[in-house]
């Protein structure tokens, strides 16, 4: 805290110090001027993003404040035209959301289980991925045909093979009948609450090691030889060297699929949605298809809550960026 | 040291750490861990016990990554749509009538067109506008470009599910409903940031000195990106486009909700329709999901040479 405050400071010493800036006209054409091929290259996707991400989220940050559902919203039934009757609530939705009654079935519950299926799922893919790639950075015979099989289920669109799993893990299906003759439980993998989780933690897991395996192994190349030669002359064992040299050399690739991985895990809307539907599995739904289930799966349909849950969700989202960044720079300070 | 009697070594190296002991005893006589050879041997070699076990562990992972899908394959030969609950029946009566029916008798080429000029026009304008900014950012020190990186970032963070009534009222206003258009569109503003976020990488890795060398000889800003770093930027591209790809060939969400006519259903939502009806024709459905994986399969094929080197640029510098 203290910190902030001094670095706040500091900023409005030197701004003082400043002679007084010119008008924001001219600053404008100025700055057009100079950098006008810079906004040219980046104004489609700015315009794009803003039509298609900005507004939207703007309108779903004021539906949010308001008791918006699919039967007061403005909508056409036939010829006739019915205006919008909802009403401004303020901050009703988030404070119903938060804690309002039985808000531990609706968010906490479920609060709580996206955070153990994200931190589960990223470290899951991380740790298998680092395996995978570094047994993949070896010279051995064959690695190219290993790499082009084991990246298999990145290529594949994953509605196929959701849909493939569904059939292995059905209750009669080959997943259960290969436990049944090895004499082991056969668990109702798409019915009982802990197996569905653990179901959908594993087809995600399949379905995500391969991205993470592929940058790994691109970190891994990207490594210096002459770090592990060297390592090796000082007489580092296996071990240390892959503490050592091979960790540190991962950490920038490292950091960013990992926040990549964390965001997407976070928002993995697919892979739930299509293993159970919007009904099935209560309990194995995340935040973002719970949000869904809420604007889309019932009646009446509460878009209100269902951006409200959205923009909660985001929230998370960025302050966990934020706190990752600056844990990272300040972990970078050392090594640098 | 190595009498033995002497129990199998552990594991040399750390990378064993995810065997499932494939080979049972494999390691134990070569193990290399203790043996006076370790110093013979140059860097990058490994002693067989070492080499069995990686051999192991990357066969069992390949099998594990290729079972649900070979599974699917063996599932979709089974003429009758019960049969997916007897597998053990459908090698005696394996046939392919699944695949003729649906090709002759769905609207499979329709589905396969729509999905085709769909994920073709997303890599093309995804591609172009992800490389735009990246060049930009990567090149020109404009005011707001790190905020515009971080902006990209947060798009990535917005539940699609929340976004898909605003977004079905906007296009709605554009007149977009039910045209290839807005599919595309939407499925840039979800490709766009993490290729731009892996082209900027890229591109930074190309040297300063070929765009002033290009600036020097008279091009302008657009004439050095389109004729220097574009071409040198080739396994960069390469890796954007196959996530931008198939990004938008495998999207259900977006394509079921935006797209009415059931003639230009992308093929995602059409493999839906056989489950939709009274009940579920599993096995035209299995057949249907091959056919659709079999061509990014091999678009794949065609670019992962590329992916490794390409995403590695886009991860150091990200």
């Amino acid at each position: 805290m203290t910190v902030a405050v001094q670095r706040a400071a500091a900023d409005t010493g030197r701004g003082a110090g400043r002679p007084p800036r010119p008008g924001l006209l001219t600053r404008l054409k100025h700055g057009y001027r100079t950098h006008w091929y810079a906004y040219a290259m980046v104004a489609p996707v700015v315009v794009v993003l803003g039509v298609l991400v900005g507004y939207p989220l703007a309108r779903g940050l004021y539906l949010t404040l308001t008791d918006a559902n699919s039967l007061n919203s403005a909508r056409t039934i036939g010829v006739n035209h019915i205006d919008a009757t909802y009403r401004f609530v303020g901050l009703d939705n988030y404070a119903d959301i938060l804690w309002g009654p039985t808000a531990w079935d609706r968010f906490w519950s479920h609060f709580v289980w996206t955070v153990v299926w994200t931190a589960l799922c990223v470290a899951l893919h991380y740790l298998i991925g680092l395996g995978l790639a570094l047994l993949l950075n070896q010279k051995l015979r064959g690695r190219t045909v290993y790499r082009m099989l084991l990246i298999l289920p990145w290529a594949v669109p994953t509605f196929v093979t959701v849909f493939s799993w569904r059939i292995l893990l059905a209750d009669s299906g080959l997943v259960n009948t290969v436990l049944g003759s090895l004499h082991l439980p056969q668990p109702q993998w798409l019915e009982s609450t802990f197996f569905q989780r653990a179901a959908a933690v594993l087809v995600n897991t399949w379905c995500g090691v391969p991205f993470m395996m592929v940058s790994l192994l691109g970190g891994l190349q990207a490594i210096d030889p002459m770090l592990y030669e060297a390592a090796e002359m000082d007489g580092a064992s296996a071990w240390q060297r892959f503490r050592h040299v091979t960790l540190p050399g991962l950490s920038s690739v490292g950091s960013t699929v990992v926040l990549l991985g964390v965001i997407w895990t976070f928002n993995q809307f697919t892979i739930i949605y299509l293993l159970f539907g919007v009904h099935g599995a209560p309990d194995a739904q995340i935040l973002v298809t719970w949000a869904y289930q809420l604007g889309f799966g019932q009646q009446p349909r509460d878009y209100a809550q269902s951006a409200a849950y959205g923009v909660l969700l985001l929230s998370i989202l960025i302050v966990f960026t934020s706190v990752y960044r600056r844990w990272l720079a300040r972990n970078a300070q050392p090594a640098v | 040291m190595s009498t033995p009697g002497t129990p199998p070594a552990p594991a040399p190296t750390t990378r064993a750490r995810h065997a499932p002991a494939p080979a049972p005893g494999a390691p134990a006589p070569s193990a290399p861990a203790r043996a006076g050879r370790v110093r013979n041997r140059r860097r990058g070699e490994r002693g067989r016990g070492a080499s069995v076990l990686s051999h192991g562990v990357l066969a069992v992972g390949s099998v594990i990554a290729v079972f649900p899908i070979g599974w699917l394959v063996f599932l979709s030969l089974g003429p009758d749509k019960n049969d997916y609950l007897h597998p053990g029946g459908i090698p005696g009566k394996a046939a392919l009538s699944n695949y003729t029916f649906v090709l002759a008798h769905t609207d499979f080429f329709h589905w396969l067109r729509s999905t085709l000029v769909v994920s073709l026009g997303t890599t093309v304008v995804g591609v172009l506008c992800a490389a735009t900014t990246g060049y930009a950012v990567s090149r020109m020190r404009f005011p707001g470009h790190r905020k515009l990186m971080w902006v990209l970032l947060v798009t990535q963070m917005f539940p699609v599910a929340v976004l898909m009534v605003p977004m079905y009222v906007i296009l709605a206003d554009l007149g977009l409903i039910d045209t290839y258009g807005a599919l595309i569109l939407v499925y840039c503003s979800t490709a766009v940031p993490y290729s731009a976020w892996l082209l900027k990488g890229y591109f930074d890795t190309i040297p300063v000195e070929i765009d002033e060398a290009g600036r020097v000889d008279g091009l302008t800003p657009f004439g050095t990106f389109w004729r220097l770093i574009l071409p040198l930027a080739r396994p960069g591209l390469a890796v954007a486009a196959f996530y931008t790809c198939i990004t938008a060939w495998g999207e259900v969400a977006f394509a079921s909700t935006f797209m009415l006519d059931d003639q230009k259903y992308t093929l995602a939502v059409g493999l839906q329709s056989f489950i939709s009806e009274h009940d579920a024709q599993w096995n035209y459905m299995a057949a249907t999901a091959v056919l659709i994986a079999v061509p990014v399969s091999v678009v794949f094929y065609l670019v992962q040479k590329n992916l490794v080197t390409g995403l590695t640029a886009g991860g150091t510098k990200g």
